[in-house]
């Protein structure tokens, strides 16, 4: 079980942020070789985040390479780069429909195969940012065991439907993640929420971490460091939870030393997925 | 890759490193390096450079390095960047040395 609750963004072609932003110890990091890199800079930051992953600075934490678009002509040196340095999973952007992810299976293969590592190795990570991708983010999550999670993103997502951010309940974003989310859970991998482009509201930023976290969201898309540490205490669960998810663990474990096939707790069955929710939760407090 | 223009890459923002790679009209590598570290690690550097000029094929070059306390990765990449835009290519290829 993984834990995927901030997936911080670095512009890959800043330096000292490449260099230092492990320290923040986030569950994921992304280095971004799209919207956050010029045109002019596409080759420099491709050299950048390649040293930086194979200097193996960022141990312990998901490592993530937002490529640039299959209709663009940087996706494919963006991809031979992140396999060749030992990335761990590929963000594609604006995912529409199944086909992109396809083309870009077929090319992760080969490279897997030309720099010898395991095909299937490296994951995807789809971020739906359009209409089109929500509508289609059921096939798109359950296209290929390389599909690890699927993130909204919203900016792009709330242009695409003539709208804007509000503050508050935010309707104009309500559709989305329910779907984004169902899409997910269906297909059985992980969602990440929108990330919040205010860094110094941190009411706002809370606020909407809570409605992320009720609607059943692994984590958010995050583009500060300072919103790490929030959002890790915000996803901690209660002391309560956590005492009962001990209590599970260790009926669990001493019926499986006594041989038992059922699980119990204060005369109640327990059930694998309640078991499964009590490993959920203590993983979440050994890291709040 | 043989240098047959001027090609930079960097910043002089703290932790990164402005490389600039121009053709040499002499034999070999002329290296000029400024570094607040200069004292501690401006052996470290310039032999990281040396290294990553060699592994891309370059013998030839005028370097000037500006650190900024960039990390050896960073020192890498920039002067990687600097010479394969010094040489007009615009493929990089991306291997690691054994």
């Amino acid at each position: 079980m993984k834990l995927r609750r901030s997936m911080m963004f670095i512009p890959g072609d800043n330096a000292g942020m490449l260099s230092n932003s492990y320290i923040y110890k986030p569950d994921s990091v992304m280095f971004d070789l799209e919207d956050a890199v010029s045109l002019t800079e596409k080759d420099s930051a491709r050299l950048l985040v390649f040293n930086t992953l194979k200097a193996n600075l960022y141990t312990g934490i998901e490592t993530v390479v937002r490529i640039n678009g299959v209709e663009t002509p940087f996706w494919e040196q963006d991809l031979d780069m992140a396999v060749r340095g030992g990335v761990e999973v590929i963000r594609l952007p604006k995912t529409e429909n199944v086909s992109e992810v396809r083309e870009i299976e077929k090319k992760l293969e080969i490279i897997e195969k030309n720099c010898g590592r395991n095909v299937g190795e490296t994951k995807i990570i789809a971020a739906i940012e359009s209409a089109i991708g929500v509508v289609n983010s059921v096939a798109i999550a359950a296209c290929t065991p390389r599909m690890v999670a699927i993130a909204l993103a919203g900016f792009d997502y709330l242009v695409d439907m003539q709208t804007s951010r509000s503050s508050g309940s935010e309707p104009e974003l309500f559709y989305a993640r329910a779907a984004v989310l169902h899409a997910a859970r269906a297909a059985k991998i992980d969602a990440f929420d929108v990330a919040y482009g205010d860094v110094n509201d941190e009411e706002g930023f809370l606020r909407e971490v809570k409605i992320a976290k009720n609607l059943g969201f692994n984590g958010k898309s995050l583009i500060h460091p300072r919103q790490i540490e929030l959002l890790h205490k915000a996803y901690a669960p209660p002391k309560e939870a956590v005492d009962h998810a001990e209590k599970v663990i260790q009926a669990a474990k001493d019926a499986r030393e006594k041989g038992l096939g059922v699980v119990s707790l204060d005369g109640k069955m327990i059930d694998p997925p309640v078991i499964h929710e009590a490993e959920r939760v203590l993983l979440l407090a050994q890291n709040s | 890759m043989k240098i047959i223009k001027k090609g930079m890459a960097g910043t002089l923002e703290s932790s990164d490193v402005l490389v600039v790679i121009s053709p040499n009209n002499d034999i070999g590598l002329k290296l000029v390096l400024q570094s607040k570290v200069e004292k501690q690690f401006g052996s470290a550097i310039r032999m990281c450079v040396k290294n990553t000029l060699a592994m891309c094929g370059v013998s030839d070059a005028v370097i000037e390095v500006r650190d900024q306390g960039a990390l050896e990765c960073v020192i890498k990449a920039r002067v990687e960047a600097a010479a394969y835009r010094a040489a007009g290519e615009t493929n990089s290829r991306f291997e690691v040395p054994s």
